[in-house]
């Protein structure tokens, strides 16, 4: 029997079920493993709580009332509120938050509504993140930065590099993430595995910390296509009394068409994809993998999506005037961090906000202020929205003529520590291809394809048009049933 | 388009963030950088076109509209839980510094 | 429209900002109880607090009530309205942005119309609306109980509220006060609102400024929370001597927020919030656009009880009112229902809403009781119009009817049985009254005949006394026309 924790979602799952093991054995051999915490994955670690949750899951095993993926370990990013775990964002405000109720996300992968409706998952705990999801390295965590299992001089991508870095480093058989200008595919493209950002609205925001609420978005991070496809069918589902802005659209077996063939499968190319920005070694990879889908029956369409670059301004307009708003709530009244010395309400509010944010929140936060501030409103946040359409609409024409959307999630490989400290704006500009589909809402993901610099993973973006989640990951799954990328894993495990 | 130390204090305040001297000068360069690849949105031709708030909005067949709940009061008191995080609670109130009017 | 009363020649302008309470059951955009006068936050679900990860969840009785409301002043329902985050810190407020809606609100338009008394005459007064939208009501800070700090209680914190804008329509505090109580009748009457003054369910505040006739307008202050109708008049008046006097005394007037002290009889400003002015509205990305469809707005419709204004209109058409009277009796729905049931009971309207608004009105203002605590029911009131009808009693006798049925003597006709004031309709015994009389007053009788009109008075008078005021007057005179010419 392969190690447990060597073992995919799916065969931890049979293993479950067929009582090879039990959940507090497979959750034990998890936690061993997380132990001393590794490359700064987790931020939160209890192991009398997940032992609880797993002993939970082995009653319900012998009761025959397992969930699909009764017993298997799940670790949240710390974006998701969480009874059992404290809370932080990965922001100082929040140190030692803890929430009286679960995320709703949380809650379907988990036990449910009291023990009921719930996929059975057990938690092993939090995960490290950038301070309330932003950033793309992962190095603006109030906690510390994460390191990546494939060379710990580097960054694990970001917001969720502890998501990433813990699937990757075999800390956990899958992990919960957020993309909100590409937070899921970005990390999951640098660590080597694989991660899906779903329609926005598939999954419930409610119990997400929000940063940017029109763009955020939850979705798995696992080591295939399959167990991503497994965990997605867990997280999603119309949550219509507590997200507004969640789909009206019934649960679905994401597994279902994970077989089909890809023959005459229409892949759309964007040529704004593949221009100088583009590592040599990345475009290389990219190349290969497009070969591989052309010989699985693919057909390459090319394509255009004008406005890419643009996709950037109005992605750092956009995102940061939500998060200012989203972040007015942290002000030392209710919940979270209030600074020990200030003088009247006002320097109460300033000295704990100071205190509480991170450099590049509060950058964001003075950001969304200032493009939302009179007489700018216009001519920033207004015009950001109005081309958000137009970027949305280049989709629509672009999926005309083709059924997924290839190209690379980033421009290069993951880059040094510190490569970025002094320059936030080299990472906006890492985000480009992330960012038009976060934009537009439509589903994304990015899927191992190889190697470049430094031995470093690449990974293969795929675009769906609005609820063609299943598409894409039958293509990712058909692609890693012809490959092995997906099964590399760092030295050391 | 460039921010002044001035733009900055008012956002700051906006904001309510309490920015040390060295730290305003750092936000103003950075934010001013940023601002340099913003200006091109300016640039672009967006007559005619609807502002875009939803993401949804774009979905085909979906034009989206706010969904409603029925007007049941169904919340039990959870005070205590609720509050457990606050930094500062006297006789189930929240604390804070003197509110002048 | 009579022309603006000045003062001291200068022309008084305000607008109004009222909030109305919506009276649902749950909060606007959460699950927990509006109800008042909770234990402080044991009604502040984590929505109402703001906690991380909630989101607000929109409440149809809202929305119905907004409908509703639009329906009642003649507005344009918004087929589709927007949310919006209003940006600024404050303990009262969990999110640091109130949700509201600021573009586009979803009743636009409508108009509020009145009578008042003006001297002697009665004006009709239209005061137009701009807008009504709905948004969620702030926590409350509490300052006495605690040193150098105040107490955050965020149980009325999400409840729904109507906020209805006027323009500028009013030119004195006497408009102002009855445009107050006509929008208070008007949401109290359709049921969306308790109109609760006191516990803060219907609050005003109330825009001044002053100019000279044909000068653009002048600067505003706004009053706020003006939770009572005898301050509303009060602080007005003030505000308004205020303003003239400063600028008498060449003071310019800066826009200001301040609050009216019922103890001084004086407004104050308020410590102004130095960024209020930069709220950074936008969309709120947690709530779609909120669509009424037109089938919505007709099924409100056609469910509403019939409104004050169109209940008057019925009045005037069925039984030939006159305008002010079915404007009076539409006051409240029990004055209103209370008055139908009079008319029918004695088929005389125009006698009934004399005695409604006259006697009756009266009597209860005397005893401070409202229509529906009349101790007269509205069968009697009836029956005893019919007497004064058909000629059985006098007005005067119908005074003490109308006492005696208030004391509960028991029926009309028992009553006036009892009292004997049965009106005297017997010729013969009539005119050997005025026989003597006559006889009796010669000298009235001389100036009469030469031409002193007045003179019939000293006759009339002892007549009615010797029948004890039983006596027809109309058959009195016809019989001493006759007897004199």
């Amino acid at each position: 029997m392969t190690q447990l924790h060597n073992m995919t979602v799916a065969q931890l799952a049979q293993t479950l079920q067929t009582k090879q093991a039990s959940a507090v054995e497979v959750a034990t051999a998890f936690l061993a493993r997380a132990g001393g915490n590794p490359h700064h994955a987790f931020l939160d670690i209890d192991s009398e709580v997940t032992l609880a949750q797993a002993q939970a899951s082995d009653a319900r095993i012998a009761a025959g009332t397992a969930g699909a993926l009764e017993g298997v370990p799940i670790a949240h990013k710390d974006v998701f509120v969480t009874r059992d775990f404290a809370t932080t964002a990965g922001s100082k405000i929040l140190s030692g938050y803890r929430s009286p109720f679960d995320a709703t996300v949380v809650q379907k992968l988990g036990a449910g509504v009291n023990g009921q409706g719930g996929a059975g998952m057990v938690s092993l705990g939090k995960l490290n993140c950038d301070e309330f999801a932003m950033g793309s390295s992962n190095e603006n965590s109030a906690y510390g930065a994460v390191t990546n299992p494939w060379d710990t001089s580097r960054v694990p991508g970001g917001s969720s590099g502890g998501s990433a870095a813990a699937v990757a480093a075999r800390l956990a058989p899958a992990a919960t993430g957020t993309d909100t200008g590409g937070s899921i595919r970005q990390p999951a493209s640098f660590c080597g595995i694989t991660g899906i950002k779903p329609t926005y609205g598939r999954a419930s925001r409610f119990g997400l910390i929000a940063y940017a609420s029109s763009l955020d978005q939850a979705g798995p991070m696992a080591r295939s296509a399959e167990d991503c496809a497994l965990i997605l069918s867990a997280m999603c589902g119309p949550d219509l009394d507590r997200d507004a802005t969640s789909l009206d659209v019934p649960a679905e077996n994401f597994c279902a068409k994970l077989g089909d063939s890809l023959s005459g499968l229409r892949i759309g190319i964007p040529q704004e994809f593949f221009g100088e920005g583009l590592a040599a070694d990345v475009r290389t990879a990219i190349d290969a993998a497009l070969k591989t889908l052309e010989a699985q029956g693919a057909k390459l369409v090319p394509i255009t999506l004008p406005r890419t670059e643009l996709a950037i301004p109005v992605y750092y307009i956009i995102a940061p005037a939500e998060a200012s708003s989203n972040l007015s709530r942290f002000d030392g009244v209710k919940f979270g961090h209030r600074a020990s010395a200030y003088t009247d309400l006002v320097s109460m509010y300033k000295q704990t906000r100071a205190e509480g944010f991170g450099e590049e929140v509060k950058r964001r936060i003075m950001t969304g202020a200032y493009v939302l501030s009179h007489g700018y409103y216009d001519a920033y946040y207004l015009q950001a929205q109005k081309i958000r359409r137009m970027i949305a609409d280049d989709f629509q024409r672009a999926f005309a003529d083709c059924d997924v959307i290839a190209g690379p999630v980033a421009p290069t490989v993951a880059w040094m520590l510190g490569h970025n400290a002094s320059d936030p704006l080299a990472d906006y500009l890492a985000d480009i291809f992330t960012l038009p589909a976060s934009l537009a809402g439509l589903p994304g993901m990015s899927v191992p394809v190889g190697f470049g610099e430094g031995g470093m993973p690449v990974g293969l973006q795929l675009i769906g048009n609005y609820l063609q989640e299943a598409r894409l990951l039958n293509v990712a799954h058909q692609y890693q049933l012809a490959t092995d990328h997906h099964l590399q894993q760092p030295e050391g495990i | 388009m460039s921010l002044n130390d001035q733009d900055i204090r008012r956002i700051a305040n906006l904001a309510r963030l309490a920015l040390q001297p060295e730290e305003q000068e750092r936000m103003r360069h950075k934010i001013n950088d940023f601002f340099g690849i913003v200006e091109q949105i300016r640039a672009v031709d967006t007559t005619g076109v609807l502002p875009m708030a939803h993401p949804v909005d774009a979905m085909q067949g979906a034009h989206i509209e706010l969904r409603l709940r029925p007007d049941v009061a169904s919340e039990p008191n959870q005070r205590e839980a609720n509050q457990r995080s606050a930094p500062a609670v006297e006789r189930g109130l929240f604390l804070v510094p003197k509110v002048i009017e | 429209m009579t022309a603006p009363k000045l003062v001291q020649g200068y022309e008084v302008v305000i607008g109004f900002e009222t909030h109305a309470q919506l009276s649902t059951k749950s909060k606007i955009f959460s699950r927990a109880s509006v109800a008042f006068g909770a234990e402080p936050n044991t009604q502040a679900c984590a929505v109402d607090m703001a906690l991380p990860g909630t989101l607000p969840v929109m409440n149809i009785g809202a929305v119905e009530r907004a409908i509703e409301f639009g329906l009642g002043v003649n507005a344009h329902i918004a087929e589709r309205s927007i949310f919006a985050r209003k940006n600024y810190f404050y303990p009262d407020l969990p999110k640091g942005y109130q949700i509201s809606q600021f573009e586009i609100p979803v009743v636009q338009g409508g108009e509020v119309s009145f009578f008042l008394e003006v001297g002697k005459e009665t004006v009709h007064k239209t005061v137009r609306l701009e807008r009504a939208h709905l948004e969620e009501d702030a926590g409350k800070s509490l300052h006495e109980d605690f040193v150098g700090q105040s107490g955050i209680d965020l149980n009325r914190a999400g409840t729904p509220l109507l906020e209805i804008v006027t323009q500028p329509d009013m030119r004195s505090s006497e408009e102002a006060v009855a445009y107050a109580k006509e929008l208070h009748k008007i949401v109290t009457w359709i049921g969306i609102c308790d109109g609760n003054m006191q516990e803060g369910s219907f609050r005003c505040d109330a825009n001044v400024s002053v100019r000279k006739p044909g000068a653009p307008l002048g600067t505003r202050r706004e009053i706020k929370n003006l939770n009572s109708f005898k301050f509303m008049q009060q602080a007005i008046d003030y505000e308004v001597r205020w303003q003239i006097d400063q600028l008498e005394d060449g003071h310019a007037i800066e826009q200001a927020t301040v609050l009216f002290d019922p103890d001084t009889g004086e407004t104050r400003a308020m410590r102004t919030k130095e960024d209020a002015a930069d709220y950074r509205y936008f969309p709120d990305p947690d709530l779609p656009p909120l669509v009424i469809g037109r089938d919505w707005v007709e099924r409100v419709r056609s469910e509403m009880a019939e409104l004050p204004r169109v209940m008057a209109e019925r009045f005037v058409k069925d039984y030939a009112l006159p305008e002010y009277d079915a404007t009076q009796l539409t006051q409240s729905k029990a004055t209103a229902a209370y008055f139908e049931a009079t008319a029918q009971a004695c088929g005389q309207p125009k006698l009934a809403s004399n005695w409604i608004m006259g006697e009756v009105s009266r009597r209860l203002n005397a005893a401070e009781l409202g229509f529906d605590q009349l101790p007269v029911s509205a069968a009697q009131l009836g029956a005893m119009i019919a007497r004064i009808q058909d000629s059985t009693i006098n007005n005067n006798s119908a005074k003490q009817v109308f006492e005696a049925l208030w004391n509960q003597e028991g029926e009309v006709d028992a009553i006036i049985a009892s009292k004997g004031l049965k009106q005297m309709n017997d010729t013969g015994e009539l005119e050997k009254i005025i026989d003597d009389v006559l006889a009796a007053n010669p000298k009235n009788v001389e100036e009469f005949k030469a031409g002193n009109a007045k003179a019939l008075n000293g006759l009339v008078g002892p007549i009615m006394k010797a029948s004890k005021g039983k006596a027809n007057p109309a058959q009195v005179n016809e019989l001493l026309m006759k007897k004199l010419s």
